[in-house]
Parts: C-alpha cells; sequence; structure tokens
C-alpha cells in the first residue's frame, strides 16, 4: 500500500510534486511580481543606467528626484489630491448604496423583494450605452461635477449581492428576532446589529470601492475637466501621450528634460499603483468566503 | 374526491386562522422603513440606467440636443446602414472577433490550472503568499499596467528588448498588438481569476482526499479525479459568462494600447463607439454602433447559455 503511494502512476512520489509545485508556483510569482520589482528599481535609479540594462536587480546611483518631480508637478499633484477626494467620497457613497440596498433585499419577508432584485438586476447586463447616459449625465448637469463619478453607476449589483448573501448566511437569526422581541425596529436592527455584526464583508466592499475609484480615469476623461482629472489620468499625458511631460521639463537641456522625463514615467507609476498595493493584503483573506457566499446564490 | 378535499380545507382552514395573518397591506406599512432605504438606490438606478436605456432610441433618431430623446426626427435604419457600408466595418468586425476570441481561448485555463496547482500546497504560509502575489496586478490601474505595456516594450531601453537584446518598436507592430493585449491581460488577471474557484474548491470534503491516499492515488490523479469533476459546473458557468461578452473587449487597453500604426490589428468597436460619440459628437451614430454590439452579445449568451444546458444536462444529469 505504502510502496504504492509513494511511486504511483505518474512515478512522482507526493514529496517529489510537492517540490515541483513549489518550484513552479515561485517561477509563477516571479513573473508576476518582477515588473512591480523592475518599476520601483528603474524608478530610483539614473535613466541612462536603466537604458544601458544595469538594473535588473539592484537600483543604480540612487536618486529621489523621480517623486520629488511628481509631487512638485502641479498638474500631477493636484490629480494626486483629485484622486484621494475621489476615493473617499466615492466609497463613502458606494458602500452606503451597497447596504441600503442589501438590507431590504435580504428580508425574506418582504413584500415586493422579488420584483425589486429584478428591477436591479437587469442593469447588470442590459444598460443604455456610452451615449445615452452620457446625454443623462449632462442634462441632470453633472458635467464638471464630481458625482459623474459615482452617480451613473447606479448600485454595484454584483456587490450588493455579495454583501445580501452574507446577511442571509452569516448573520444569526437569533439575534435579529432577540432584536425585534426587544422592540427594535427595522432600522434599529439594521445600524445595531446587522452593521456592526458584518465588518468583515464591508471591509471587503471598501477595498473593491476604493479600488475602483482610484483606479477609474475614463469616466473622468468623458464627464469632468481638465482641472478636475485624477491621477491615472494626469498619468495619461506621462506615459501614453507625452504631452503632459513639457510642464515639468521646460527650461531643461535635452539630455536633462530626457533624464527627468523617464524618472518621472516609472515613479507616477508606483505613486499610482501603490496605495492598492499596500491595502488589498489587510482584506484578502475576506475575498474567498465573499466570493462564496456570493456564488452560493447568484 | 372533490368533496374530499373540500372538508380537508375545512378541517385545516380554521387551524391556520389561530394565528391570525396580517394582510398585504399590514406587511408594507410593517416594512416602510426598509422601503424608504430602497428610494434612493432605486430612484438613481432609474435616472442612470432607465432613461438612457429608453434613450437608445436616438439610434432610430437624428439627435439634436434642443430637440432632446423624444422630439429628434426618426430616421430608421439610417445609421446602422452608415455603419455597415463604413471603410473600416470588416476590418473593426474582424478584429473585435478575433481579439476577445483569441482572449478567451489563451486566459480561460488559466485561473483554473493555477487554482488547481495552488489548491495542492500543503504550506499554508506559503499558500497565502503565493495568493498575494498573484492577486497584485489586479489592483493596479489600467492606466499604470499600459504604461507599463508601452516603456518596457520600447525600443530604446525597454525592459523587453534589454532582455532579448533587440530594438524593436512594438506597439508600431500590428502583428504583436493582440500578443501582447493578451499576455498582460493574463499577467493582470489570472491570479484573480482564480478565487472563484479556490473557493469553491474549499468546499472539497478532505476525507476524499484521504480515502485516494489511501487507494494509492498521485498528487495528479487526485486533481484529475476528485478536484477538476468539482470545478466543472463552475468552469461552465464561467465560460457562459465570458462568451457572452465576446463582442465587448477591454475598451480603455485597447484605448491606450492603440497607435496609429497599429491599428490594422487594434481597431475595434468599441473605440470606434468613442470616438464618434464622445470626439466627433455624432451621438446616434454612435449608439446605433454601441446598440449593434449590445444586440450581438445578447444573442451570443442566449446561444451559449443553451448550448451549455444541453450539454450540461448530457454530462451532468
Amino acid at each position: 500500500m505504502n510502496a504504492k503511494s509513494k511511486t504511483g502512476l505518474h512515478g512522482m512520489s507526493d514529496k517529489t510534486s510537492d517540490i515541483v509545485l513549489v518550484v513552479l508556483c515561485s517561477l509563477i510569482m516571479l513573473i508576476i511580481a518582477y515588473p512591480l520589482y523592475y518599476v520601483i528599481i528603474a524608478s530610483v535609479s539614473d535613466p541612462y543606467d536603466v537604458y544601458a540594462g544595469k538594473t535588473f536587480l539592484l537600483p543604480s546611483q540612487f536618486t529621489l528626484e523621480g517623486y520629488q518631480t511628481v509631487f512638485a508637478n502641479k498638474d500631477l499633484l493636484t490629480g494626486f489630491l483629485n484622486s484621494v477626494k475621489y476615493t473617499v467620497v466615492g466609497t463613502l457613497y458606494s458602500v452606503i448604496m451597497i447596504y441600503i440596498t442589501a438590507y431590504p433585499l435580504s428580508k425574506k419577508d418582504l413584500p415586493g423583494r422579488k420584483l425589486i432584485s429584478i428591477f436591479f438586476i437587469i442593469t447588470m447586463y442590459f444598460g443604455g450605452g456610452l451615449i445615452p447616459t452620457y446625454l443623462v449625465v449632462r442634462d441632470t448637469g453633472l458635467l464638471n461635477n464630481m458625482w459623474a463619478l459615482f452617480l451613473p453607476g447606479g448600485v454595484a449589483m454584483g456587490n450588493v449581492i455579495i454583501v445580501r448573501n452574507y446577511f442571509e448566511n452569516n448573520i444569526p437569526k437569533e439575534m435579529i428576532e432577540a432584536a425585534e422581541i426587544d422592540g427594535c425596529d427595522n432600522l434599529t436592527t439594521f445600524l445595531r446589529i446587522v452593521v456592526p455584526l458584518s465588518k468583515p464583508i464591508m471591509a471587503v466592499m471598501v477595498v473593491f470601492s476604493m479600488v475602483a475609484y482610484w483606479n477609474d480615469w475614463f469616466t473622468a476623461l468623458i464627464y469632468l475637466n481638465k482641472a478636475q482629472a485624477p491621477f491615472p489620468l494626469v498619468m495619461r499625458g506621462i506615459v501614453i501621450t507625452t504631452e503632459g511631460l513639457a510642464s515639468m521639463t521646460s527650461g531643461m537641456s535635452y539630455a536633462e528634460a530626457n533624464r527627468i522625463a523617464e524618472l518621472v514615467k516609472f515613479a507616477s507609476m508606483f505613486v499610482a499603483a501603490a496605495p492598492m498595493l499596500i491595502i488589498y493584503p489587510f482584506v484578502q483573506k475576506y475575498f474567498e468566503q465573499g466570493f462564496m457566499t456570493g456564488a452560493v446564490k447568484g | 374526491m372533490n368533496s374530499k378535499a373540500t372538508a380537508k380545507a375545512a378541517k385545516t382552514a380554521p387551524l391556520k386562522k389561530v394565528r391570525p395573518r396580517k394582510t398585504l397591506g399590514q406587511r408594507i406599512l410593517e416594512n416602510w422603513q426598509l422601503y424608504l432605504l430602497l428610494i434612493i438606490p432605486i430612484v438613481i438606478t432609474i435616472i442612470y440606467k432607465y432613461i438612457p436605456m429608453y434613450g437608445i432610441q436616438i439610434a432610430f433618431r437624428d439627435y439634436k440636443a434642443n430637440r432632446g430623446f423624444f422630439g429628434s426626427k426618426w430616421v430608421g435604419w439610417y445609421w446602422f446602414e452608415r455603419f455597415f457600408t463604413a471603410p473600416t466595418f470588416q476590418r473593426m468586425i474582424v478584429n473585435t472577433v478575433k481579439l476577445s476570441l483569441f482572449s478567451l481561448l489563451w486566459s480561460f485555463p488559466v485561473p483554473i490550472i493555477l487554482s488547481l496547482a495552488i489548491n495542492q500546497l500543503r504550506f499554508k504560509k506559503y499558500k497565502r503568499v503565493v495568493q498575494t502575489v498573484l492577486y497584485a496586478p489586479h489592483f493596479i490601474s489600467i492606466m499604470v499596467v499600459c504604461g507599463m505595456i508601452r516603456i518596457f516594450l520600447s525600443p530604446y531601453g525597454g525592459l523587453i528588448n534589454l532582455l532579448l537584446g533587440t530594438r524593436i518598436d512594438f506597439m508600431t507592430v500590428p502583428e504583436a498588438f493582440r500578443t501582447i493585449y493578451i499576455a498582460s491581460g493574463i499577467w493582470q488577471d489570472a491570479g484573480w481569476g482564480t478565487i472563484i474557484y479556490l473557493a469553491t474548491l474549499s468546499a472539497v470534503d478532505p476525507g476524499l482526499y484521504e480515502a485516494a491516499k489511501i487507494d494509492g492515488a498521485t498528487m495528479f490523479q487526485r486533481i484529475m479525479t476528485i478536484d477538476l469533476p468539482e470545478l466543472t459546473p463552475m468552469i461552465i458557468l464561467q465560460l457562459i459568462m465570458s462568451a457572452s461578452g465576446l463582442m465587448s473587449v477591454g475598451f480603455e487597453k485597447v484605448f491606450l494600447l492603440q497607435t496609429d500604426l497599429n491599428k490594422v490589428t487594434s481597431d475595434v468597436i468599441a473605440v470606434y463607439v468613442y470616438e464618434q460619440g464622445i470626439v466627433d459628437h455624432a451621438y446616434s451614430y454612435s449608439t446605433a454602433i454601441g446598440l449593434f454590439n449590445t444586440i450581438i452579445n445578447i444573442i451570443l449568451l442566449i446561444v451559449v447559455n443553451n448550448i451549455a444546458k444541453k450539454a450540461a444536462d448530457v454530462s451532468f444529469v
């Protein structure tokens, strides 16, 4: 028995398979992580050494000029502050909307629950499309208004379903019944029992919303003006087109302008990516849980 | 028979009446706070989701701002005909289908294979590290990813050219566009795609593995006989969902990776919708193209769903 399990059909014992698996996974991790690592290295190295391929593993001629330029530049700094504002307001708005939609829909005895669910779920599959939505945003006076980033998204129904299922499955019914016997009305039960007991899923929703708003640029491109542009949209002028570079390299020699331009490219990418990369591991253990409760009953 | 049934009903009816049932009106009144909570989401959804759906009719009208959605002149299929006869029509359709089809074929299996491998990792801490690293790219803005792509592929000191020892300007090579788009897509989302599969696999009864081990099954055999069958319904569900979005390519990424020189392969419907609508203000024309795209997606959803239903009926039930 034992001998058989050590040299199975594919000639690999469990121990060998384990080693192969660990090597394989480490290789995959390297492929995923190295490009990000390279951006960090290149953002603090002399661009001419980056050009010459001297920065594969470690920085060369360490410098922070890239980051100094990013935060000294008016457009990028404004973009950064705009992004912070949109992320904070957007996340608050989004999580509140998800909660006030999910809670009533989690009440099985609510008359009309099914109809209201269908009303929201339809918007997951059908939409007006780019232009009709744009025209409604324009006609409701939201052009060049921060709220154009949040309202046209409606309610994030996928997230609502995850939260609703969490309410149904993970909050002990006895707690809610006890609260009702104590004379709590629906709203008090919601605020006193349901909200505090659903912190894990709330953390996931906060992170999802933060990531969505921090990384968004297209909505801002359509609805907002240049001064309201969030960080990724300002970055577009640096890493995709090059029209944004002129403002930070004016008056420099060609070589110096080139140097700063390269540094700013890498530094701005790091500034855009870092905040979310720091935050998500804190709620990572809840992701699977959230997806599981979400998947059980779509 | 009939009298028996009524007798039964008569017997049970009084029993039910012991606990007085609330009328619908009473139940609605009792839950007024819940309806109050729902008012804001419902109003926002009506304004920003349902009114635009109603506004799709400008695809059949000649939209003028001063006349609005409903006052503009009805022109029937005019915009659709214009789109079908546009010089780049065929190219856009072919590019859209090719890009999303190849994308699906290459990207779809990767999270499945990854999750089967990760699920077998026995050292819990190492497993957690692998997952953390694999999820990372998902949290990065598409703008940063496209910036990285452009910089890494630059002929002047770009990482890829340095590693290959070449000086190719990949962004101007039409043949390279799809590969760039798909490979970077796998890099960014394959790890995140494992979550749903890992969550499904976590429901597998550990006793099954123990039994298989006692029977002498190798790790590979355990994956093939226990894990893969467990995943199959989820794989089919995911496939239906991906296939129904076949005509909706990732607009943002194509938009950011498109250059004048790679347009031969990167020109897709979604970018045309944006250019016509937002840049050129051809509102009705743009809406018509978007509607055409949506309808194809809905047809795909129905077709794929039916195929899967039949296939699933045969193989599972």
